[in-house]
């Protein structure tokens, strides 16, 4: 193979995830309400309405507060792009997704942060009262989730001695004893609290809320309208995804494309597609069945998943 | 005058359980204090204006067994003073300001001698409901943020909400004051949906009155319908038959009926827990209908005007019973939810003595442990059934919940015993053109509370003076005093298990 196939070949693998996670990510934010409303009796608006709102907000006029900053109209771009250098290296379709080598877990969590923190300073940037309201929220419990995340992936590198994420995946279907180890599921555990609270989903925040005092994210991105608002809204699709997607193949990495190849890749994204659906079901399932936590609670929840990694994490050393 | 018992010498007995006191200015405060002493609420204050002096109606009542007491005072025209009793009763400071803003009358020695209904932008020496007001001066836009309390120290961080929000909600100004997400301090500002529709009340005929009445708040028809028909024919000396009674206790407890379904939905909803929403809304929409097929309107309006009730069919008791089961269902989905609960519980503590001092009424007071219910103090109907308003002590957002989910229950037994009476869809008073000229007073218990309605009519029929009191305008300050150490995110929690209504506080 010539090092211009290479490329191009690279550039088609993290195209595809792109796109795939992209478009993927808009169904499964359609398929989550859908469940939803199907389990309270209502019928819900169609799978593709997150893409055609998306279309909507794109084609709407521009328009910014007054006092936006630079701050402001970079954090909806910033969210967007940390979310796809991230989703084009991940082992999301195939375990030799292009810089493969450098999608360490550690490294991805922090790009992911940048994101969130560009949206956080984009909220102060305008200076109103939910903006503020919402960063301080939504910062609180990330600095509650991140270091159980953490903890969480030192669980899971320790009996693999590498953080390399296509390696984690390659290892789990190589070996898929490992998956089964207490300290994977314990580490898994505390995975999913952390997904729940980092993508504003009950019971840490409830993404159908109207009521701007209670909110997290919504409040962060009131201010935001248009095509803005359209790249935020991508952009938290694109992680909700991309988190459920890592999620999964770590859980049940069957399907992931091991080897080059067209055929084995367009396997992986769908074989990608249909275990992120199914695990957007099951939270969108569990959502029905929850509540909101009294904001001061959220810390006990996240508690419990800093423990579950935390023992995951002790479990992997002593194991040893 | 300075003690109760010489109170009574000089009451003027007018008609069973009416009692009429005419005072000077400056024997009003030692009165109202024996009243209040006596254990009698301050259900309303109303000036009037009639080119005249000013005339001034305060409205004691009591019950069981139902008494009410009017205090009459008349002030010169030139010199609007009367003493306040905002030092006996938060209440009376409240009509007191209200009656400043809107009459021009000054209440001497009120502590918070600032304005209430009018905002700033309002022309601070036009009263609108003079009645040489003339047209409203245009507004004053003087570009200044409005005058609030100014809230310091450190890490205290200001938060204004509204008046237009995000949702479906009237229009409402909110101020948090927090330390962190801690609420410190809250501050209300309503009347931004002031209507003036006591004025538009004056000078209309008793049938169009009634239809303004039911349109006061959309969601109250028949409780502020049927307070203005009790109203109107105690002014004219109207006696309606039993059935008249019957066929509007239908009505009134229906309407508690679909609004308590919606609040029990709406606070699940509130605390995230949407399932128990949609199927209180699919029931609130069954009980809707049915109110359609029992009044042609599916918010019941239409169905009492004064001296008569007309509906088109009565609910069967399978399908109270039906509703009944439904609706258990729903309330044993959200208290089997641990996290529902958790939210409700001990969230926004309204003590019973806060509640009392303040005067909230309906649901708010009785979740704080009060007896108050004009179904037992003020009835207009005797259910055979034994009824008792239901209590709870705990006065937080889940004793909130409980009490409303107790009266659906209360509320579906007396509608059983109602439409199991025999009798006609229609009845009214043999002559229902009885003339008579006069004042009365009409007390329901609404679904949110106490409405009093008092009228005064003059020989051809016609309207000249219509005072509403909303439980919603008594209950509004209890908020921000049940708010005290809550948190900013579990305020629209608190602020649904209140669900006062804007339309009916700010008139």
């Amino acid at each position: 193979m010539t090092g211009f196939e290479e490329v191009a070949g690279a550039v088609l693998v993290a195209g595809a995830q792109i796109v795939t996670v992209a478009v993927g990510g808009l169904l499964l934010v359609g398929v989550m309400r859908k469940v939803r409303s199907r389990l309270e009796g209502r019928i819900g608006p169609p799978v593709r309405q997150p893409l055609l709102d998306l279309r909507k907000l794109f084609t709407k006029q521009r328009m910014r507060p007054e006092e936006a900053s630079w701050v402001f109209v970079a954090a909806p771009v910033v969210l967007v792009a940390t979310a796809m250098v991230v989703v084009a290296i991940s082992p999301l379709a195939t375990t030799r997704p292009p810089l493969g080598q450098s999608a360490d877990f550690f490294a991805i969590v922090f790009v992911l942060l940048l994101g969130s923190v560009s949206l956080a300073l984009g909220a102060l940037d305008t200076g109103t009262p939910f903006g503020g309201m919402g960063s301080s929220r939504a910062m609180t419990i990330g600095a509650l989730a991140e270091p159980a995340l953490l903890v969480a992936i030192l669980a899971m590198s320790i009996p693999a001695h590498t953080s390399n994420l296509p390696v984690l995946v390659h290892m789990g279907l190589a070996h898929p004893q490992m998956i089964a180890s207490p300290e994977r599921i314990l580490a898994l555990g505390s995975f999913v609290v952390i997904i729940l609270a980092e993508s504003g989903r009950l019971p840490v925040d409830n993404p159908n809320t109207h009521l701007e005092l209670t909110m997290i994210h919504e409040a962060m991105v009131l201010e935001y309208a248009g095509p803005d608002l359209g790249l935020v809204t991508l952009g938290e699709s694109m992680r909700l995804t991309l988190l459920l997607g890592l999620l999964v193949n770590l859980l049940v990495p069957w399907g992931v494309a091991d080897r080059s190849g067209a055929v084995s890749f367009v396997i992986g994204l769908g074989a990608l597609a249909g275990k992120v659906a199914l695990a957007g079901i099951a939270i969108a399932t569990f959502e029905v069945f929850s509540g909101k936590l009294r904001l001061f609670r959220v810390p006990e929840l996240l508690a419990g998943g800093f423990v579950l990694a935390m023992l995951g994490a002790v479990t992997a050393m002593v194991v040893r | 005058m300075t003690a109760g018992s010489s109170l009574t010498d000089h009451l003027l007995i007018e008609r069973p359980r009416r009692a009429v006191l005419k005072l000077a200015a400056d024997e009003l405060v030692d009165a109202a204090a024996a009243l209040l002493a006596a254990g009698y609420r301050l259900a309303l204050v109303a000036a009037h204006d009639s080119h005249g002096p000013l005339r001034i109606v305060y409205l004691f009542c009591i019950g069981p067994p139902d008494q009410r007491v009017e205090l009459h005072v008349e002030v010169r025209r030139d010199q609007p003073r009367i003493p306040s009793l905002a030092h006996l009763s938060f209440p009376a400071g409240r009509f007191e300001r209200e009656m400043r803003d809107l009459f021009g009358i000054e209440p001497v020695g009120h502590p918070q001698p600032r304005p209430l209904v009018l905002h700033q932008h309002w022309a601070s020496d036009w009263h609108p409901m003079r009645s040489d007001a003339g047209p409203q001066p245009p507004m004053i836009d003087d570009a200044k943020p409005y005058p609030f309390v100014n809230v310091e120290g450190p890490g205290i961080y200001e938060i204004p909400v509204g008046p237009v929000h995000a949702g479906l909600i009237e229009p409402g100004h909110f101020r948090f004051w927090v330390v962190g997400e801690t609420i410190v301090k809250m501050k209300a500002r309503l009347w931004f949906a002031h209507k003036g529709i006591e004025r538009l009340f004056e000078g209309r005929d008793r049938e169009s009155a009634t239809a303004l009445a039911e349109r006061i708040s959309g969601d109250s028809a028949v409780s502020h319908s049927l307070a203005h028909c009790l109203a109107v024919e105690e002014a004219c000396g109207i006696e309606v038959p039993p059935r008249v009674s019957e066929l509007r206790a239908v009505l009134l407890e229906l309407e508690r009926v679909y609004n308590h379904v919606a609040d029990v939905g709406a606070l699940c909803n509130d605390a995230g827990f949407g399932l128990a929403n949609a199927h209180a809304l699919t029931l609130r929409e069954q009980l809707l209908r049915l109110n359609e097929a029992v009044t042609g309107h599916r918010l019941l309006r239409g169905g009492i005007t004064p001296g008569r009730a007309a509906l088109r069919s009565l609910p069967r008791t399978d399908q109270l019973r039906e509703i009944g089961d439904r609706f258990h269902r729903i309330v044993d989905l959200a208290r089997s939810n641990s996290i529902v609960m958790d939210r409700f519980t001990g969230t926004a503590v309204l003590t019973a003595m806060q509640a009392e001092e303040i005067g909230v009424l309906g649901v708010v007071a009785r979740a704080s442990g009060l007896v108050t219910d004009a179904r037992m103090s003020h009835p207009f109907i005797d259910p055979s059934i034994d009824f008792r308003p239901a209590r709870c002590d705990t006065g937080d957002v889940l004793a909130r919940f409980l009490v409303r989910c107790d009266e659906v229950d209360a509320s579906l037994g007396l509608l059983s015993d109602y439409v199991s009476r025999e009798g006609p869809l229609a009845a009214s008073v043999s002559d229902r053109n009885a003339e008579g000229a006069g004042y009365g007073t009409g007390i329901v218990e609404g679904w949110r509370g106490t409405v009093v309605h008092r009228v005064e009519i003059d020989g051809n029929g016609t309207l000249q003076r219509v005072k509403i009191v909303d439980p919603s305008f008594l209950t509004w300050p209890a908020l921000p005093v049940a708010l005290a150490d809550t948190i900013v995110p579990d305020f629209p929690l608190v602020n649904k298990s209140f669900n006062l209504s804007y339309a009916g506080n700010d008139l």
